[in-house]
């Protein structure tokens, strides 16, 4: 192809909305005569058909090889002049936009002034236009398989709908099971199923699905690549007993010399375990795990004369010589499904949870009334002898979120809701109990959330509006010092029992997955999705997306939602089998690359590396840019001190064209 | 020093926050100085300081650098690279007698149309009274 510049200019009215500000006609002939212009045409709509036939055409038949089109920002048409040109025969990236609408006719009143502002606009166009290159978009192939972080109800129905679509899924899990926080609760709000009834069936999915591969107790170590190949490493701990021999009896657990004296997990440290234990009943896999900070005879390597787990073991499942495993696969698309932690109450010590048995959290509660959990689902202070069932019963929310002090700013969206659930639940038990809530808002936004908000009021359960300041122990009750704020009294209620409706926050362990997918935190700490409107589960790392509470704060319903969304963008992916990678993405001039390595360091996609090349018989290191992981920031373009690396459709000649145009007088 | 009643500014936004913050001013008929031009990059880390001073050796009274805020980067940590370039850029540009006024940086977002404009107002007021820039000018060369 003739490559001398033919440039043809088109100048949108839109109607009056630029015409208005701006001469067209002036603008027009003004085009005429700038250098390399073929043609400058007006028209009242460029985007419409006839506009674009208008460009197309003129490519044809005048032989354009680039086009400069002055209209409204190229964030609004120019994917639709591109299309233009390739419709046209002509390399979609030999287009240039001025955008004089935006950014000129509809922030100016005077006419003269804004013309003069577009003639400078289409100018500078006009001169970038002359040095664009034709640009291909490449595609690169999708593995056909998900890595899935985190076994909780998000990873598990995102597990599930992508396995049911034929694809292979990884999904790893970094306790001995899956279930996440959701097995822990014991009714869901507002229709009170049983959280384990709902949740159990799909666990049992999971574990017996041929496309799913579920690696319970271990971790993800590392992962490389790119959209489509990402390469990654899981390191499966030893769980000191072998996984294929264990028939998940508990012969084991009921011998084992620490029955009954580790706190359990599951159970909130309410209830105990052994050190060889299923976390919970229900657990999947079925097998058991060995605690390595517990067992003695791993932690002194003695145990009695011989460990009672391992003789009692009748299949001799019980290995403690078994090692970590480092299992190595690759994947097209990751989902992150890591989940929560729950606030900690003692970080709001004036609630005394630190300080008093009768205050527990939502989540303790939630096992008291569980009938899994430690009691059998007797709601009862104190154990043996002093058991007693509490009468006055209080529940304090938000705490912990939409809280300034300790820096969740946030709402954790389901505190309301799980408030008035065991509210209800205590009704339920203990019929003649006194239950209030001291609350800020009731956000009851949900579908049924409001109506069975309205059906625990309605069961007696008190609504005091106030934030408590303080809590402390008075005649053997705890007082809980508030001012209802609905009539400005101050109280002092004396309760048996303090529930705190605590929030949810970002994990502990964020930081590792952060490292792990380079992925961005919003202000309150969650991970951050690509467009919080438009592109919820999408991440700035292409392949990678979030899944439920890692994300932000949801109740089961919206992260399960979630979770589909997550598998549906993956399967498009891996549906579809290859995935365009961006065009105006970076280059290496490796005849001046002088191998500095500047670009790697400052590439935050770590697309740039160096390699070592044959340059007249000697042997040297250039940067080289891996196509698939360029974003095309140009960061590395900015920094490179030979101006060697640089960003297509942005390359330094081109921009200082710009420069050039816009700063002369 | 002349009387310089219209500036000439150069201003380089990135493409997803204050490029479309520019954009959202237009949108909401946000009226603002016709003084600045602008270029569009992906991101502000794309700036090449040589950028500034060319632009200033063109004739250029004022520059302008805009990104994302801090932490909001959609390259990651684009903007950081910016902001540390021209902190050092600027104190460079004063040691060599460049009038701290004419060059200006400031973090606007997609939806902080009215900000733009109070940006826009502000670089070129600036430029405005540090008046006609000419220290620099070399011959318009032929790139």
């Amino acid at each position: 192809m003739n490559n001398k510049p033919k440039i043809g200019v088109y100048v949108c009215h839109c109607g009056v909305n630029i015409s208005k500000t701006v001469d067209v006609n002036e603008l027009t002939e003004y085009a005429k005569q700038l250098p390399y212009v073929e043609v400058a045409r007006d028209y009242s709509y460029m985007c419409s058909d006839p506009g674009q036939l208008l460009i197309k055409e003129d490519i044809k038949k005048n032989g354009l090889n680039r086009v400069v089109v002055a209209a409204c920002s190229p964030r609004m048409h120019e994917l639709t002049f591109r299309r233009a040109l390739a419709g046209a025969g002509l390399n979609p990236y030999y287009l240039e936009i001025a955008n004089i609408r935006e950014q000129c006719s509809w922030v100016h009143k005077d006419k003269s002034e804004g013309t003069a502002k577009a003639k400078k606009l289409v100018s500078a166009a006009v001169a970038k236009a002359r040095l664009l290159e034709p640009l291909q978009e490449k595609e690169v192939s999708v593995e056909p398989a998900t890595l899935i972080i985190g076994g909780g109800i998000a990873g598990i129905q995102a597990a599930l709908d992508i396995a049911g679509a034929g694809f292979k899924v990884y999904l790893v899990e970094k306790t001995p099971s899956i279930g996440g926080k959701m097995s822990q609760l014991d009714k869901t709000f507002p229709t009170l199923d049983c959280s384990a009834c709902i949740l159990t069936p799909k666990m049992v999915d999971v574990a017996s699905h041929p496309n799913i591969e579920l690696m319970t107790y271990s971790q993800v170590e590392k992962i490389s690549g790119y959209v489509g190949n990402f390469n990654v490493e899981v390191r499966k701990k030893a769980r000191f007993v072998d996984f294929e021999k264990c028939t998940g009896c508990g012969v084991c657990a009921e011998e084992c010399r620490l029955a009954g004296r580790v706190p359990s997990e599951f159970n909130m440290e309410l209830g105990n375990r052994s050190a060889v234990y299923l976390p919970f009943p229900q657990a999947v896999p079925a097998k058991y795990t060995i605690d390595p900070q517990r067992c003695l005879m791993l932690t002194r390597g003695k145990c009695g004369k011989s460990p009672k787990c391992a003789d009692a073991c009748a299949p001799g499942a019980i290995d403690f010589e078994q090692k970590d495993e480092i299992k190595e696969f690759k994947v097209g698309t990751v989902i992150v499904a890591t989940g929560f932690d729950v606030f900690d109450a003692a970080r709001k010590p004036e609630y005394g949870y630190s300080d008093y048995d009768n205050v527990l959290t939502g989540l303790e509660m939630e096992r008291l009334i569980s009938a899994s959990g430690p009691t059998g689902g007797k709601i009862v202070l104190g154990k043996g002898e002093g058991e007693v069932i509490p009468r006055d019963i209080a529940f304090i929310k938000c705490v912990g979120s939409r809280d300034k002090s300790t820096g969740n700013e946030y709402c954790s969206r389901v505190c309301c809701m799980y408030t008035a659930k065991l509210a209800h639940l205590v009704k339920e038990k203990i019929p003649e109990a006194n239950v209030k809530v001291y609350y800020m808002d009731v956000r009851a936004f949900g579908k049924g959330f409001e109506e069975f908000y309205d059906r625990v009021r309605r069961e007696g359960v008190r609504y005091i509006r106030g934030n408590p300041s303080e809590i402390f122990k008075r005649n053997g009750k705890l007082v809980i010092k508030v001012e209802n704020t609905l009539n400005s009294t101050p109280l002092e209620d004396e309760v048996d029992m303090v529930v705190l409706a605590v929030g949810l926050e970002p994990r502990k362990d964020a930081r590792e997955v952060i490292d792990l997918l380079r992925l961005s935190q919003s202000s309150d700490r969650f991970f951050l999705e690509a467009h919080p409107k438009l592109a919820p589960v999408d991440t700035a790392t292409e392949g990678v997306f979030l899944a439920g509470c890692a994300q932000g704060p949801k109740d089961i319903p919206d992260t399960v939602a979630q979770a589909k969304g997550a598998a549906s963008s993956a399967l498009v992916l891996m549906a579809s089998g290859k995935v365009k990678v961006h065009a105006q993405i970076s280059f290496v001039n490796e005849a001046t690359c002088r191998g500095c390595g500047y670009c790697v360091e400052i590439c935050p996609y770590t697309a740039v590396e160096l390699v070592t090349v044959n340059k007249m018989g000697n042997e040297v290191l250039v940067a080289r840019v891996n196509e698939a992981l360029c974003k095309g920031c140009g960061a590395c373009a900015a920094g490179c001190l030979s101006g060697s690396i640089q960003q297509k459709s942005f390359m330094d000649s081109q921009i200082l064209q710009q420069i050039a145009v816009l700063g002369g007088k | 020093m002349s009387e310089n009643l219209e500036p000439n500014v150069v201003a380089f936004l990135c493409n997803w926050c204050s490029y479309a913050g520019a954009d959202l001013a237009g949108t909401s008929r946000i009226e603002y100085p016709p003084n600045l031009n602008v270029i569009r990059v992906m991101c502000s880390g794309r700036v090449n300081p040589l950028f500034v001073v060319n632009a200033l050796q063109q004739g250029a009274d004022g520059v302008l650098i805009s990104g994302c805020h801090p932490g909001d980067c959609h390259y990651m940590e684009g903007n950081f690279y910016a902001r540390r370039r021209f902190s050092v850029m600027k104190e460079l540009l004063e040691y060599v007698g460049v009038d701290a006024r004419r060059f200006n940086m400031s973090w606007v977002s997609a939806s902080e149309g009215a900000k733009w404009k109070e940006v826009v107002s502000g670089v070129v007021d600036k430029a405005k009274e540090a008046g006609p820039f000419t220290e620099f000018r070399r011959n318009k060369i032929d790139w």
